[in-house]
This record gives structure tokens, C-alpha cells and sequence, in this order.
């Protein structure tokens, strides 16, 4: 198997060791710096557990002036230096190397300010994405970027990855509902970027910073859009024969001019294996299945449900299944959220992120099956379908190299196909290494060198992650 | 007269910013020129998008469009309406209040991240934008974003072109997000509220489960410069509800009830309610062909009319606000005043003003965007040098 790549590490790094890790001590309050060999486990992945690799030292700053005082030092002896969230990336975006001091933002887990009549919270990078939400849920707001690891991941991963999730499709991805950030910059000078207003001065550097994978500073602080909670919420469930029928069912509800806030998609082994998990009340005897989720006003709600379920009787819908309680309706997401939870628990696995466009879902769906038969693998389907983002999860067995091997090279053969119909490699888990070395498929070289200059003018050095998104070759010397 | 380029490919784009580049001959970037703040400095050719000019891709299905950044926006919107689609983020004209002439065009649209009412709860043109191909200093032919909806797939360029005034690279190809024309729109129309308790009742109007899509208050001032003068007496407090007709129907029963502890409650009709939102959108009361003054002024919502009280009490303004009192359409009776209202933006919790008109004379001795804090200043010169960096396009975005 073609393992990916890392850069080299530096020597003049590794055997400084010793004296890094002093000065961090003293750099840092008590209890803020990881470096025994032993305790620097947990840090040597994230959620893409494929790879591991154990970093010099984890710092575990408690304010914005130690990630500061870190960065600085690091700037200044040349150390790389790896963002670190809750560690939920699938794509590989936290993962450390030998050389590098891993800045985690765990300790920094503060909502600092709920301001409702400006519908805006300023909170410390390490709160959790749901937490946001949860702190704000009685006073009737909700935080709208909901990825499924959204109990876990922290909003400073979140802007990262510009990380998306199920609803999306109606309040937008992170990108869409940052207001501003602190930033650390890799010399240690602090910047705030947006704030309360709508709109910033200047250049937008908060639109490239949210998405920039933890390689143009480390987010401390964030101001981000609380949005009034709907009147009501329902998930209704559709099924179908065949997952051709469902796609083609999503692209005729947009194309109609209706926007669910949700569209999400599962085909048959999704279903069963959530089925199995959750218990969620998905039926058994279909193909394919849409949960498509309408909220406001209880006329909004049938209204809106009338087009599509004339639509989807269009194509053949076998089964409606509307939630009947709130009990139902939190089941059905709860099946949704933990299919890659419930995948892991029958298999091994990797999920693709690819987008394409609308029109394109039939034709995908049908590749990637024959892709995935070509190499003797299974495939479970589940993503977001009103924005075209796809996750399919190619189940295989890590013990078996040559069966890792066979997965990793059929992701990369879909992830080709979803940018070879106009679409992307990612939609929202980011590249990190996962999807590096495919980035030539999808930009030319005068694209990839812009993106890598703009990159450079935030951090010259390439201290910062500098193993993730952009191929080890041809970078900027 | 200053010489036009208006290259008519994006090879013959990409051509000439090579050329310019070898004799280091400086550009302005222009699309229909309406937006412009300022003249032309010396010695700058421009480089003019109205070359580029057609849709190239409109596929309503996936509510996406692709248009050359020439397009006349008129031409765009005309596309759209067809299929009973739009532009979630209302860009606005400012033909009226410049006392410019010429065309939009899509890409100047993008280029000004130039946002309408809407942006409150859609977003600005920014959130719109799925991609972008460019010509930068270098003359390199650069795409950067795609067409669909959500793509992470390395750093979003796309972001830091829109808004960027020209200051970073020659837009010639944009790739945007749609929605679909809602089926009926109302406005519930509060009276004669003064500014304090105007935002109030648009922050209440905000956190109820209604989806206003629309919040702006217009002092007693302005009010009858609004509409041909046919709003209800006293100040209006205008809050806008899109959607369909049954849904809209119940939603404005909810909020007027909620409202009617403010003050007196009526409402807009839909055709009433598109010419309000449309003069909202373009400062319409500020179209008064005088060279007086004209600041937009983007701060966090309940702090526009604290900014304008304190301003009130050291000099002559006039003001209306959108995006629930967030976005200050300020008007000053003489000089600018650029010092003490930035001052007061600080005070009131940051934000930032754009001076959009001024007398020639005054406009060419100042800085019609924020001064950015020094970090942020000199990172900016880097970010710009990274598309630019001979300086070939010269824009006041950017120093």
C-alpha cells in the first residue's frame, strides 16, 4: 500500500528535544505541557486512525497569550507546530509528526459572552459545537452547523475544516456563520479578524482562515451567529427502490424550488446497519431512503410536504413515514447521526467527502458501486444529498494490508469521479493528508501555487501543519 | 483621457497583464464603473471586465449560475426571473446615491461584496459566491472554488476575491449560489418609534420562530423620501416576512401580534413591500444628487443607533437603518467627519465605515475604507502580494 507521506522531520528539531520541552515548561503554567512519551498516545491521531505519528510535546495552553508565547517560540527555533481541536477530523488534519508541538485548545473551553439581541456568542476554541447550542437552546437559539461529531468536535476544528453537517443545506457551513475570530499568527502576534458586525473592513482574511486547515494561525476565540430556533421541526422518511430514484428525487425537489433545511440520503446496507444500532424506525424493504427534514410553522410544514411527496411520487416512492412525536423524530436523527459510529462497530472503513452537482448523484451513485465491486469491496452509502455532498464508506478489514490497500485506491478512483462531473474532493471534512496527494486531479498548477502563496503569506516558513493539504512535491522552496 | 483595456478573452486578459507586468504599467479594475469611490490616480490604464461579457452556464436544477464577469447584472436577473430564481443576497445599486452611470455587472457585484436587506439572514454576496476564475499580477489564469455547494477542498480563494475591490486580481469568470423567488412577501410596519425602542422591536422581531427577512428602521427624517412618501406618518420600523402565501399568512398574524406592544401596527402589501426593500437596498433617500456626505457604516445591530446618538450630539447626521439597525446609512450635513465617527465605531464595540461619496476634493485627500489595525494592515500588504506582487492593481482596498 502507497502509505502517505509526511514531510521529513527536521533534525536540528529532533535533537533539540531535550531543550524544547524545557523552555515549554517554563514557557507554560503547570500541568499545560504533555511529554512523556507515554501520555503523547492519545495525541498521535485523530479520526483518521489510519495513520499515527507521536509528536515532540503537546502544549495545552489556558489563554490566548500562552498560545501566543508558544507560537512565538516555535517561529523563532523553527519548530512545525500541528492545531489541535478535540481531535475529530476524518481526513487526517490533526495529526502530529516527530517534530512537531502540538497546540491543543482542550483547556480553552469558556462560552465568554451570549449577546441575544446582536443573536451572537463569543466563545473560546475549544468549546464543543454542541455546547454552543445547548447554552443557548432555552432562550430559543441554536448554533446551525451541526456535524455529526458535533458532540465532540470543538468549534476551533470546526473553522479549521469550515465544517458543515446535516443542516446545512438551508443555514449554511461554518464559513457562513462566523462572525470573527481571535488568531494567533505563527510569530505569535495576535490579530482579531470580524466581530459582532455583519460585515468586516478590509480583505476578507476571516473567509480564508475559516477552511485553511490550521495552516494560517490557531483560532483561540470566536464570535459566532445564533439563529432564532424554528417553531417546529419533522423529519419524514422516504423510500425507495432504487438509490438512481432518490437521487434523481433530490435533484427534482431543488430544481422545484423547495429548500428542506435537511436532505439526507442512506442506502439499503446504511440502513440496515443503523437499523441495527438505533432502532430508528427506517423501513427495511427499500433500497434507498430520504430523510428529508421541513421545519416552521405547522402550515409551512404541510405545505412544503405536499410538493415533495408529489414529487417523490414522481419516482415511484414506496414508503412516507412521518415522525410522529418528538421522540420519533429525534430517533431518526439519531440513526442518521451515528451511521459512521454504527459502520465502525461491523467493519473497518473509510468515508469519501466528494460534492458534485445536483444532476450528477444518479450517475455517481451508480460509479461508485462499480468502482467498489471492482475492487471486492462493500460500500455503505449515507450523505448529505441536497448539496451534493457524498460520504460513501468503503468497508474493508485493517488487518488485511492488501485490503486497506484495494480501499484506499477505490476511494481515490471516486473521489476522481465526483471532481471529473464538476465536483470537489471535499465537502466538509477538509484534505489534511487524506486528500493531498490528490489535489493535482482537482486544481492546475498556477491554482495549487496561488493557494500555496496566499498560505505563505500567513506563515513564510510553513511551520504550521505543514504536512496537510498541499503535495510534499513542488511546493514553494 | 486614461486608456481603457478591455480585453475580450481571459487569454487576452491574462496577455495583457503579462505585458503591464514587464513594464511594471499599473491598472485599475473596473466592471460598469458604478461602484467607483474614486477618480482615476495618475498613470493608471484601466482594465475594464465589460469585454467578458455572457452566461455561461445556468442550470436552474442546481441553482447554480456561471456568468463572465462582464455580464450586465440586468442581464443576469432578467435569466433568473425566468425561472422564478434570484440572488439571495440582494445586491444593490448605487447608481442613485454616486451619481454614476454606466452598467453593473456581476462581477462588480462580487467584487464589492455588495450586499442588500437580505444579508441579515442570507448572507452577503460573499455566502453566495461558489467560484472564481482570475487573472493575477503574475497574468496567470487562476480557478479557485468550483460549483457546488459545499467544498472545502484547500483554502477559499473565493472568499478573499469577493470584497476585494480590485485590489488582488481581475475577476473574469464567477460561479454563484441561487434560490428561488418566494412566492409572496409582506411588511409589518411598526410606527413611530424612536431608535432605541426601533431596535428593540427588531431584535424581539429577530428571535422570534418567523423568519424575518428584513429588519430596518427609517427615522421620521427620512420616512417620506420612502415609498413616494405613502408610508404612515411618524418614523417606520419595517420588518420584512418572504415565503409561501399560507405560511407568510400565519407568520405575519404571529408577528404583528408579538409587535403591537411597540407602538402602531400596519403592513405592505407584496408589491408595496418589493418597492420598499428595493429603495431600502439603494440608500434611496440619499439619491439627492448633492455630493453631501455618505458613509455606510457596519457595526454590530444594536449599536447603530448608539452610534448615531452619540454622533448627534456633536454634529449635523442623518441616518436609516437596515439589517436590524447592523448596517447605518449615515449622512453628514458638511465635512465627513471620518475622525470622530471612527472614533465612535471603536466605541460602540467596532466595525467598520465605508465613505461612499464626498465633494472630489475632499473624496481625493482621504480613505474611503477602514483603517485596519497594523497587524491586520500588514498582513493584508502580504495576502495582496501573494496575487499581486508588482503592485500591477491599484486599488484603495489595499495600500
Amino acid at each position: 500500500m502507497d502509505q502517505i507521506g509526511f514531510l521529513e522531520s527536521r533534525q536540528a528539531v529532533l535533537s533539540r528535544r531535550r531543550e524544547i520541552v524545557a523552555d515549554l515548561l517554563d514557557l507554560l503554567p503547570r500541568g499545560c505541557l504533555v511529554h512523556e512519551p507515554r501520555e503523547l498516545v492519545p495525541f498521535e491521531t485523530d479520526a483518521f486512525v489510519s495513520y499515527r505519528r507521536l509528536p515532540l510535546a503537546v502544549a495545552l495552553p489556558e489563554t490566548t497569550q500562552q498560545v501566543a508565547a508558544v507560537m512565538k517560540y516555535c517561529h523563532r527555533y523553527g519548530v512545525p507546530v500541528v492545531p489541535r481541536g478535540a481531535g475529530t477530523s476524518l481526513s487526517g488534519g490533526a495529526i502530529p509528526q516527530e517534530d512537531a508541538v502540538v497546540i491543543g485548545l482542550s483547556k480553552m473551553s469558556r462560552i465568554l459572552e451570549v449577546d441575544f439581541a446582536n443573536r451572537a456568542a463569543v466563545v473560546q476554541a475549544g468549546v464543543t459545537n454542541l455546547a454552543i447550542s445547548e447554552a443557548v437552546s432555552a432562550d430559543g437559539y441554536f448554533y446551525a452547523p451541526d456535524p455529526s461529531s458535533q458532540l465532540a468536535c470543538t468549534i476551533g476544528g470546526n473553522i479549521g475544516m469550515n465544517s458543515g453537517g446535516a443542516h446545512c443545506l438551508k443555514y449554511g457551513v461554518t464559513t457562513n456563520n462566523l462572525l470573527g475570530v481571535k488568531l494567533v499568527l505563527i510569530d505569535g502576534t495576535i490579530v482579531e479578524l470580524g466581530g459582532k458586525a455583519l460585515d468586516a473592513g478590509g480583505l476578507d482574511l476571516l473567509g480564508v482562515v475559516c477552511g485553511g486547515e490550521g495552516q494560517l494561525g490557531i483560532v483561540t476565540e470566536a464570535t459566532v451567529r445564533l439563529v432564532a430556533k424554528p417553531e417546529g421541526a419533522r423529519p419524514v422518511l422516504f423510500g425507495f427502490d432504487s438509490s438512481e430514484e432518490a437521487g434523481a428525487c433530490v435533484a427534482d425537489v431543488i430544481g422545484a424550488g423547495i429548500i428542506p433545511v435537511a436532505i439526507e440520503f442512506m442506502d439499503k446496507p446504511a440502513i440496515e446497519i443503523c437499523e441495527a444500532f438505533a432502532h430508528a424506525g427506517y423501513p427495511m424493504d427499500v433500497e434507498a431512503l430520504l430523510i428529508v427534514e421541513v421545519e416552521g410553522s405547522e402550515a409551512e410544514m404541510e405545505a412544503m410536504l405536499a410538493s415533495i411527496i408529489e414529487i417523490a411520487g414522481r419516482h415511484g416512492v414506496k414508503v412516507v413515514k412521518e415522525s410522529q412525536s418528538a421522540t420519533e423524530a429525534a430517533l431518526i436523527w439519531k440513526g442518521r447521526k451515528s451511521a459512521f459510529g454504527a459502520t465502525g462497530r461491523i467493519a473497518d472503513y473509510i468515508c469519501m467527502d466528494g460534492t458534485v452537482p445536483l444532476g450528477q448523484l444518479p450517475a455517481v451513485l451508480r460509479g461508485t458501486a462499480e468502482i467498489v465491486e471492482k475492487y471486492g469491496l462493500r460500500v455503505a452509502n449515507v450523505f448529505h444529498a441536497g448539496d451534493g455532498n457524498m460520504h460513501p464508506l468503503i468497508l474493508f478489514n485493517a488487518n488485511d494490508p492488501e485490503d486497506a490497500a484495494r480501499a484506499e485506491a477505490a476511494g481515490n478512483e471516486i473521489l476522481k469521479l465526483c471532481v471529473d462531473v464538476g465536483g470537489c474532493l471535499t465537502g466538509e471534512h477538509g484534505v489534511g493528508i487524506e486528500k493531498r496527494d490528490l489535489m493535482r486531479h482537482q486544481y492546475g498548477d498556477a491554482d495549487l501555487a496561488q493557494q500555496m502563496a496566499v498560505r505563505a503569506a500567513f506563515d513564510p516558513q510553513w511551520l504550521l501543519n505543514p504536512s496537510k493539504v498541499f503535495p510534499l512535491e513542488g511546493r514553494p522552496a | 483621457m486614461t486608456p481603457i483595456h478591455e480585453p475580450l478573452s481571459e487569454e487576452a486578459a491574462s496577455r495583457l497583464v503579462q505585458v503591464a507586468a514587464l513594464s511594471k504599467s499599473p491598472f485599475v479594475i473596473r466592471g460598469g464603473g458604478t461602484r467607483s469611490l474614486h477618480g482615476l490616480p495618475d498613470g493608471a490604464d484601466v482594465l475594464s471586465a465589460r469585454g467578458l461579457n455572457g452566461i455561461v452556464a445556468y442550470n436552474p436544477a442546481e441553482m447554480t449560475m456561471t456568468a463572465r464577469a462582464g455580464t450586465p447584472l440586468e442581464v443576469v436577473e432578467a435569466a433568473l426571473a425566468e425561472k422564478r430564481q434570484m440572488l439571495a443576497f440582494e445586491p444593490n445599486d448605487l447608481r442613485g446615491v454616486l451619481g454614476t452611470s454606466g452598467i453593473p455587472t456581476i462581477g462588480g457585484v462580487f467584487a464589492t461584496n455588495a450586499s442588500g436587506p437580505r444579508r441579515l439572514v442570507a448572507g452577503a454576496a460573499r455566502d453566495s459566491l461558489l467560484g472564481v476564475r482570475f487573472v493575477n499580477g503574475r497574468g496567470e489564469v487562476v480557478k479557485a472554488g468550483g460549483r457546488v455547494m459545499k467544498n472545502v477542498t484547500g483554502l477559499d480563494l473565493v472568499k478573499l476575491l469577493a470584497g476585494s475591490h480590485g485590489s488582488l486580481a481581475f475577476l473574469t469568470e464567477v460561479t454563484f449560489r441561487l434560490l428561488p423567488v418566494p412566492e409572496t412577501a409582506v411588511t409589518v410596519i411598526i410606527s413611530d418609534l424612536n431608535d432605541a425602542e426601533a431596535a428593540a422591536a427588531m431584535a424581539t422581531a429577530m428571535s422570534m420562530p418567523v423568519e424575518v427577512s428584513g429588519a430596518a428602521h427609517l427615522p421620521e427624517s427620512v420616512r417620506s423620501r420612502f415609498a413616494g412618501g405613502a408610508l404612515p406618518q411618524g418614523a417606520v420600523t419595517a420588518l420584512r416576512l418572504e415565503g409561501l402565501a399560507a405560511s407568510v399568512a400565519v407568520r405575519s398574524e404571529k408577528l404583528i401580534a408579538a409587535m403591537t406592544r411597540f407602538g402602531a401596527v400596519s403592513h405592505l402589501e407584496a408589491e408595496g413591500t418589493r418597492r420598499l426593500w428595493r429603495e431600502i437596498r439603494d440608500g434611496a433617500p440619499y439619491a439627492d444628487g448633492t455630493p453631501r456626505p455618505l458613509w455606510r457604516v457596519s457595526v454590530a445591530p444594536v449599536a447603530g443607533q448608539q452610534l448615531v446618538a452619540a454622533l448627534r450630539l456633536e454634529t449635523g447626521v442623518d441616518a436609516f437603518y437596515d439589517w436590524q439597525g447592523g448596517l447605518v446609512w449615515l449622512r453628514m450635513e458638511a465635512d465627513p467627519e471620518a475622525a470622530l465617527l471612527r472614533r465612535y465605531i471603536k466605541a460602540v464595540g467596532g466595525g467598520h465605515a465605508t465613505l461612499l461619496r464626498a465633494r472630489p476634493e475632499v473624496l481625493a485627500a482621504m480613505q474611503a475604507f477602514q483603517p485596519q489595525a497594523e497587524t491586520i494592515t500588514a498582513l493584508q500588504a502580504r495576502v495582496k502580494a501573494s496575487f499581486d506582487p508588482a503592485g500591477l492593481f491599484i486599488s484603495p482596498m489595499v495600500g
